[in-house]
Parts: structure tokens; sequence; C-alpha cells
């Protein structure tokens, strides 16, 4: 299998993390689940920078965001299938 | 298949109390700020010793100055050392320090200031560091096995790829030697908000879980809340922490709870800059996030290797303790690779497992404890940075 672009820790998971240089908008990345090394195919909205985060499931405002199986914040605004997840649409619920 | 590293062994010094060092600094040890030139004067006269200064050390009281006398008694006293020559401004302070190094039975002696000047106190004190290195210079290593090795580890400027690559690199190594029987030490009290519960399960007793939970609450309370005024969301995570793509804390703790492995438990938890005292074992110290401090910290504690991983590029170092810096962020090994030791890039492009990468950093242990100069060290990187709790009197 080639390289992957998108590496997500669990199937709970609902965003995954980019693990490349230079991802561009329309891309469909090779993702892999970590967890089991199963893969699947996502195609990305936007330019993602290298770490940085990617819807796996539609995401609304309230909605909690998981990664390692486990809640790392709330959403505070929308973000579709392949869209970035960040600080502009993400908040800790700790302060 | 996993290499097998149960009859590793590293050349090293024994030192006299038994503890193994990995290095043979001969340290010129401030017990105080206005000590500091005198110290970097006599560290001038002799080569080969290496002078400590820091910004700490008078008017402290109460808590933070145990925290201060600590801190510098367990630098002198770690195995790295092979002798110490203190010097403080008036002498009962400085015999508090060279009474407290001198447990260890290493060489140690005290020269302070007051009613000398630093003219004749560096004249005195350069006399016996010269003689210290002469002695530290010949002193021989020997086979030591791996067991004997405590190790310490802090990740910083961590991004995501940290918690996908260089968190569980250190995570499997400690899997693998904390059954060898070696001491570990992993801490960050405020950075593990957000997997506490998970910290807190990851304890070996319930004893440990208790005292686990105690430290963090009273961090959140006293420290972190006691003293916010504004949204944390720009300190925790760093600026750094965020371009690299962490958005809020608990993705960034539980990233850097990937470094405790999937097996170890943890059989205490520890003040800043204390020594184990449980056994061999893996141990959690309260300690600040922030890198120069924790691994100071670290290395007082007895703690002769640190592993750091990073993601965006963290420089640190330690001026005793050889500083091994691991990442798998491509970006970062393309433009800063002066800095990392251990290159775990092919975790991500799943070229390498976890357990592989596990390997690649007990070589790297290895080879740093027989005499290989880390990143850090080649660069020059001595951070020695003093935690303080409070204002002095």
């Amino acid at each position: 299998m080639s390289i992957p672009q998108l590496l997500v820790h669990d199937h709970e998971d609902n965003v995954g993390v980019v693990v490349v240089e230079n991802l561009k908008a329309g891309t469909e990345m090779i993702c892999v689940v970590t967890h089991d090394n199963s893969d699947f195919r996502l195609v990305a909205n936007a330019d993602i920078p290298i770490g940085h985060k990617v819807a796996l499931k539609p995401l609304k405002a309230g909605d909690t965001v998981t990664k390692y199986g486990e809640d790392i914040g709330r959403m505070v605004g929308d973000a579709g299938i392949g869209d970035h997840v960040h600080t502009h649409n993400c908040k800790t619920k700790r302060w | 298949m996993a290499l097998d590293f149960s009859n590793a062994t590293v050349k090293a010094w024994r030192r006299e109390n038994g503890r193994v060092g990995v290095r043979n600094h001969v340290l010129i040890l401030p017990v105080d700020d206005i000590s500091n030139a005198a110290c970097e004067a006599v560290s001038n006269n002799v080569k080969g010793t290496m002078a400590l200064p820091h910004a700490y050390g008078r008017l402290q009281f109460g808590e933070d100055l145990e925290l201060h006398f600590r801190t510098i008694i367990g630098t002198g006293a770690n195995p790295n050392v092979a002798a110490v020559v203190v010097i403080g401004i008036e002498p009962e302070w400085t015999k508090v320090i060279v009474d407290g190094i001198a447990k260890t039975g290493k060489p140690v002696t005290g020269f302070s200031i007051e009613q000398k000047g630093d003219f004749e106190t560096i004249r005195a004190a350069s006399w016996k560091a010269k003689e210290y290195v002469h002695w530290a210079s010949e002193l021989q290593k020997e086979d030591c096995p791996i067991s004997d090795l405590w190790i310490s580890t802090k990740c910083g400027e961590s991004d995501t790829t940290t918690g996908l690559s260089s968190c569980p690199t250190v995570g499997n190594m400690y899997d693998k030697l904390l059954p060898q029987g070696i001491y570990g030490c992993f801490g960050e009290t405020s950075e593990i908000t957000g997997a506490e519960h998970i910290c807190e399960k990851r304890a070996a007793t319930p004893e440990a879980a208790a005292k686990f939970k105690a430290i963090w609450q009273a961090y959140t309370d006293d420290v972190i809340f006691a003293h916010q005024t504004d949204d944390l969301s720009d300190s925790q995570p760093t600026k750094g922490n965020i371009l690299g793509g962490l958005t809020t804390i608990e993705e960034k703790a539980l990233g850097n709870l990937e470094k405790i492995g999937r097996t170890s438990t943890y059989i205490d938890a520890m003040g800043p800059a204390e020594a184990p005292s449980k056994g061999p074992g893996l141990y959690f110290m309260d300690s600040s996030s922030a890198a120069a401090e924790c691994v100071t910290l670290m290395a007082a504690g007895g703690y002769v290797i640190h592993t750091f991983p990073t993601g965006q590029g963290n420089v640190v170092g330690n001026p005793i303790v050889p500083v091994i810096k691991i990442s798998g962020n491509p970006r970062t090994l393309r433009t800063m690779s002066e800095h990392i030791d251990v290159d775990v890039t092919g975790v991500l492009t799943r070229e390498k497992t976890i357990d592989q990468a596990g390997d690649s950093l007990i070589e790297m242990i290895i080879r740093t404890a027989n005499g290989r100069l880390t990143c850090a060290e080649a660069l020059g990187h001595r951070e020695f940075s003093m935690t303080k709790l409070y204002r002095s009197a």
C-alpha cells in the first residue's frame, strides 16, 4: 500500500491527522486506522497542513470531538466530512 | 521480532553509592545567584569542569527553599557527576548543600565568599577543582547491566505526530526496559489534564493513584486556576503546539500519556526533584511542563538519561544528563535534523512499527550510555532551570 496521508488512532474517532506535507484540497487521501491497520479513502476539502485534523463524520457545534477513542473537546462551529478541524471550530471543555 | 535486551550492558561509571552514571562531570555548583561569577571563573581556570549558573538561592523560605536545596543537592548527587565544588555567599547554606551531596560518598568541598571576596574564593576553589579533575579523569568505566540505568521522559513542542509516533516509541521502550529493572519517570502535571482519569488508572496501587490525583488536583487548583487571568488556550496548548495541529489540552494530554506505554504502571507519585524511594519501576514526578524546568527536576531526582519526544522541534538539553530527542514529524526532520537523535518518521509512513521504533530508541540509549554525545550535548544545550514556587522574602 502507498504511504497514507491521514492516520486515525481508533475506530471511535471522528477526526484523523494529516501526516504528509503539502496536502491539497481535493486529494483523495489513503487513511489508516493505526489500531488495526485497516484503511479507507476520504477526500480533503481544503489545503490542510501536516499535523492538523480532518473531520471523518459531519460535526455540528456542540458535538464532542473524539480522538484516541477519548473526548478531546467540543465543536464550536460546524465541519463537514473532509473539513479542517482546529481552533477555529473546536475548543477544550477544560478552560 | 523484537530484539532481546535482557542481557544488554553499557560501559559506565559505578559511583561510591552503587549508582551508575553515564557521564563524568566535575561540577562547580553555585548555592545562589550571586556566586555564579566565582563559579564561572573557577570553571574558566580549570578545564574539564562545568559551572552551573542559575537565578535563585537568596531569601527563599519554606517549601520553595526546600525545593531549591533539593534541586541543587540532587544535581550534585546525580551519578553523572564525579565530584563537586560548591560555592555560596555564606558558609551555612553552603554546608547544607555540601552535606547533602556528601551522603553519596563522592568528593565534594564547599567554599563561601563572605569575608574573603571572589579572588581568594576562586583561588582556593580552583586548586580543589583541579585536584578533582585529575582524579575524575582517571576513573574507569565498567560493564553495567542496562537495568542500572535510570531513564526519565518528558516531551516538548508536541504536535499530533508525537502522540502517533515519538511518544509511543518512548512508551514501548518503557514496556520493554521496566521489566528489566530500570527506574523510569514521567511528569508534566498540568499537561495530564484531559487524561487524568486514564493516568489515575495506570497506577500500580490505590495509594499511588491517590497520590497522583492529589498532586494533579493541587496543581490545577493552586497553580492553574489560582493564577488564571484569561483563556489558557494560548498557553496550554502552546502556540507551537497549535501550529502543529494540537487544538485542546485534552488532545495534548492523551498524546503525552502515550509515553508510559501499554503495560507499564507507576508505583509512586513524587514531589518535584524528589528521588524515587520504592525500588525499580516507573514514577510520576510533580513538575511543570516547561522543558528545561522539567528535565532539571528529573535530573535532580537522580535520572541519568532523558528521552525527549518532540514534534515541532524542541531544542532543549541539560548540563549533566544527555537528552535524547525523538521525532516522527517529517517536516521537523527536514528543517532541523541537527537536533534529532532518533528518527521515527517511518511510523507515520507505516514503514516502521512502534515495536521497531522502540528498539531503535533502546539502541540509542545504549549508545548514549556508552558515550555517544546527544545532539543537545554536541550543540551545547545546557539549560539548567530551577523551579520556583513563589516570590522570595
